[in-house]
């Protein structure tokens, strides 16, 4: 198998996963100074994926594709100390308050610019829960997808063989490849940073960073060593119809937002296995339900 | 997510040391090896926002791996399958984060791909990880033997072994043998040059070998046929790829027990010579120990932490009489010492780190240019400074952490002595600090020699005369003032009898003593610069006034000599 181009397709969210009393505002928008901004878990589960093709094809590149504000090249400083070689950050007024449909456009067009071998992307993001991004790409592009994908298997020039997780089971599929995979969150969780690359690439920034930059040095340090420049791009780098970006290429409208308080309590669904009894066991007794 | 660094304000504040400068630029050497490696820092500020990146890493391995894990480490242990340790399965997985995470070889120069990171991170690391699981940070906290190996190895061996051990193998160092404890004179293992071979061959028992089987393995040998002293002993470097040993087996410990204390037997097992021979005990062994007896303050640290943090939480949450426990005196008496007692003693600890790194690295320094004389005369000074303070602190580190154990379990009560809380794991483990790399009473023995020559006054004067302390904060200081007048007076009272063994019988009261004064002025120093340390060291001083005016008491009790106490030695157990 020869080097792979991977792109990893990621969006930086904010943490909807521990929420506080003041997550949502009084109209109904989410809150985003309260929530800090993070790396789509399931997007770092398909790093991890990518990760593994590149420790296995010697020569493989992995880049990050992203698309948000300018704050979102944190996310492809993330990636880079944790294995990742480089991103794309698409960034441009014009793409701002895109819905799932313009976002995929966007990508699929900076993509064709990228020109990959394989893409990978996380099942969905925690701020929409659309999981609709990967398979839309897939669909531009005209490439096969393969989602909810845990592993990937096998991978040669013509085919790649997946493991899926399905609500009851696994399947194990194969596709033609060029392909667009999507990472289910029950794929192994991302390697750490590296505490080398990231002392590396800490000061990887792209052109809009360092202008704002007050450090002298990072200009010389930028011109002496081209793998900290983070490529950013805006609509005529991809060649994009503007008309299909942006809240005019949305057609997805917002009709009511409802504040749902639980009635009761969490519930949990458990079976006869030895494994969830043992759990639910461990569970009570550490709250001093038992024992 | 758990992350044991950004939730500890007394870590970070003690990386931002003024002193940080000096040490840094000892370390990085005018940032030349930036020319070289794409990871080295530009200047100071680079070099200061790199470390507080590698130990936020560092910080989140412990709290989302590590310390996860320790529970099922302590439960199940490491084994022996076919003469080989295999560790529990979450130590392994502890040991993949940390390799993964590029955190091994962590000191080492970046020329054997080592991150060139001063002591006082590792110290910093040491702590995290005994804060997670306090027997996993023996294994790591083994990797010091790369750094003896950098300072007194030939550059073939530091070829060989160093990249391996910034990889991630794993180190041991074999000194302990069934008869030589304490006493390491007393080594038997045996080490001959086989001529047919071209190697030395060692030949014998190591008994409680921590992480015996690692990669890489220090042994102390007998080089010298027929000698019984230290000075007959070797450093010997032996490579696991000959399996020449055999783990007889695993001790069953108290505590730390994720952590394998092996029985080892060596036949024939090929070893290459470290340094000189001869120099074994008397130069390597005594380097290895003081970095170990860091090592143990560090492991103390992270312990007392962890002990302080599930008390002062358990203490919030339990009602008892209609209200949160933490409300009761006798209660948050306990408390507010435990948190004085682990400011207090972590500021020894990274003061102590402070002198070590320095003269370690102008050592290195002047491997490479011949040192300025205020140079050399700056290094010997650090030299003693580590060597006074060295002991000290392992001395009140390992014992306050055993106080903070037994502290967090009777906060906690009936719970805390049950297998439901982390405490009693924390009390098992505990034990062991002020037991190995030197007993506390051994590490008296090591300091009292800086009472009678006078190390720790001069320095409690040097504190004084720098008068560093808060405006309203003059009473604790001239507290202070009244504690250092006090000690000078019973150190004399005692060491001016010229009775050894007076002296040794009082010792450990004024070393206390010492330490006292000595921790209290550094608290005080951080109360000037950070309000956040305003309440420890008032604590503090309060509780280190009462132990030495009761040492003091002790000393001036004029009541009986030594004699009453010796009369346990004619007790004989067959006539009990």
């Amino acid at each position: 198998m020869k080097a792979l181009k991977i792109v990893v397709l990621a969006k930086q969210v904010p943490d909807t996963r521990n929420v506080g009393k003041d997550a949502m505002k009084a109209d109904g928008t989410v809150n985003r100074a309260a929530l800090p901004a993070i790396f789509n878990p399931e997007d770092l589960n398909a790093l991890e994926q990518a990760l593994e093709l590149k420790d296995k094809f010697a020569g493989s590149t992995v880049q990050i594709l992203t698309m948000g504000p300018p704050r979102a090249a944190d996310i492809i400083r993330d990636a880079m100390f944790r294995g990742a070689d480089g991103g794309v950050l698409l960034t441009d007024r014009k793409f701002a308050g895109a819905d799932t449909l313009a976002t995929s456009y966007a990508l699929s067009r900076a993509l064709v610019n990228i020109q990959p071998d394989i893409i990978i992307a996380g099942r969905q993001a925690i701020d929409g829960d659309t999981a609709q991004v990967g398979p839309q790409v897939a669909e531009k592009l005209g490439w096969p997808q393969v989602t909810y994908a845990e592993q990937i298997l096998s991978l040669d020039e013509k085919e790649i063989k997946v493991k899926r997780r399905l609500d009851n089971g696994v399947e194990t599929v194969t596709a033609p490849m060029p392909v667009v995979v999507t990472v289910n969150g029950s794929a192994p969780d991302c390697r750490p940073q590296h505490a080398k690359r990231v002392m590396k690439y800490k000061y990887a920034r792209t052109a809009t960073e360092l202008q704002e930059a007050d450090m002298d040095y990072l200009g010389t340090l930028h011109g002496d060593r081209p793998y900290l420049n983070i490529v950013e791009w805006g609509v005529t780098d991809i060649e994009a119809d503007e008309v299909q970006l942006g809240l005019s290429g949305s057609p997805t409208k917002v009709k009511t937002i409802e504040n749902v308080v639980f009635a009761s309590k969490e519930a949990k669904k458990l079976t006869s296995a030895d494994g969830d009894i043992n759990e639910l066991m461990k569970e009570l007794i550490a709250s001093h339900t038992l024992g | 997510m758990a992350n044991f660094y950004l939730d500890n304000k007394d870590l970070q504040f003690h990386l931002e040391h003024p002193l940080m400068r000096k040490i840094v630029e000892l370390k990085e050497k005018g940032f030349k090896d930036r020319a070289e490696f794409d990871y080295a820092p530009v200047d100071f500020e680079d070099a200061m926002d790199s470390y507080r990146r590698i130990l936020e890493i560092c910080g989140e391995v412990c709290g989302e791996v590590i310390a996860p894990n320790a529970e099922d480490v302590d439960k199940y242990g490491p084994s022996v399958v076919n003469d080989r340790v295999v560790y529990a399965e979450g130590t392994q997985k502890n040991l993949d984060a940390i390799v993964a995470a590029g955190l091994a070889g962590l000191t080492l120069p970046r020329r054997y791909g080592g991150l060139n990171m001063p002591l006082t991170l590792f110290v910093m690391t040491n702590e995290m990880i005994a804060r997670a699981d306090a027997g996993f940070e023996n294994i790591w906290g083994l990797q010091d033997c790369a750094e003896t190996l950098n300072e007194f190895a030939s550059d073939e061996l530091k070829d060989e072994y160093l990249p391996r051990v910034a990889a991630g193998e794993t180190c041991a160092m074999d000194l302990t043998e069934p008869d030589a404890g304490s006493d390491l004179q007393a080594v038997m293992l045996k080490a001959h040059w086989d001529e047919a071979r071209g190697t030395w061959l060692l030949n014998g028992v190591k008994r409680f070998i921590t992480n015996g089987d690692a990669e890489i393995s220090l042994v102390l040998a007998r080089s010298e046929e027929g000698t019984r002293d230290a000075r007959g002993l070797s450093m010997f470097v032996y490579d696991k790829k000959h399996l020449a040993t055999k783990v007889r087996r695993i001790e069953n410990k108290l505590g730390i027990k994720g952590s394998p204390t092996c029985e080892l037997v060596f036949t024939d097992a090929p070893a290459e010579l470290v340094g000189e021979r001869k120099l074994g005990l008397i130069k390597y062994v005594m380097s290895l120990m003081n970095a170990a007896r860091l090592g143990i303050g560090a492991q103390s640290a992270g312990l007392s932490e962890a002990a302080y943090r599930e008390a002062l939480k358990y203490a919030h949450e339990r009602r008892q009489f209609g209200k949160a426990i933490i409300e009761f005196p006798a209660v948050f008496e306990i408390l507010s010492n435990m948190k004085a007692k682990l400011h207090a003693s972590r500021a020894l600890l990274y003061e102590t780190t402070r002198f070590v790194s320095i003269y370690k690295d102008y050592g290195y320094l002047g491997r490479d240019r011949k040192l300025e004389p205020e140079e050399r005369t700056e290094m010997k000074e650090y030299t003693r400074l580590a060597d006074a303070f060295t002991p000290l602190q392992k001395f009140f580190l390992s014992e306050y952490c055993n106080q903070m154990a037994y502290d967090a379990i009777q906060i906690l009560g009936g719970s805390g002595y049950m297998k439901d809380y982390p405490v009693e794991r924390l009390y098992r483990d505990a034990r062991i600090m002020n037991i190995y790399e030197g007993t506390s009473q051994l590490q008296v023995v090591a300091a009292i020699r800086h009472v009678t020559t006078g190390t720790y006054l001069a320095k409690m004067k040097e504190y004084e005369s720098e008068a560093r302390y808060p405006a309203d904060m003059g009473d604790v200081f001239k507290q202070l003032v009244a504690m250092r007048e006090e000690y000078e007076r019973c150190v004399e009272k005692v060491v001016s009898t010229e009775d050894g063994e007076w002296i040794d019988f009082h010792a450990r009261r004024m070393v206390e003593m010492a330490g006292y004064i000595i921790m209290s002025h550094l608290l005080l120093q951080q109360a000037t610069v950070c309000d956040d340390y305003r309440n420890s060291a008032t604590v503090f001083a309060k509780f280190g006034y009462g132990k030495n005016s009761e040492a003091a008491a002790y000393i001036d009790n004029a009541c009986c000599g030594i004699d009453p106490f010796k009369k346990v030695l004619d007790e004989r157990v067959e006539d009990l």
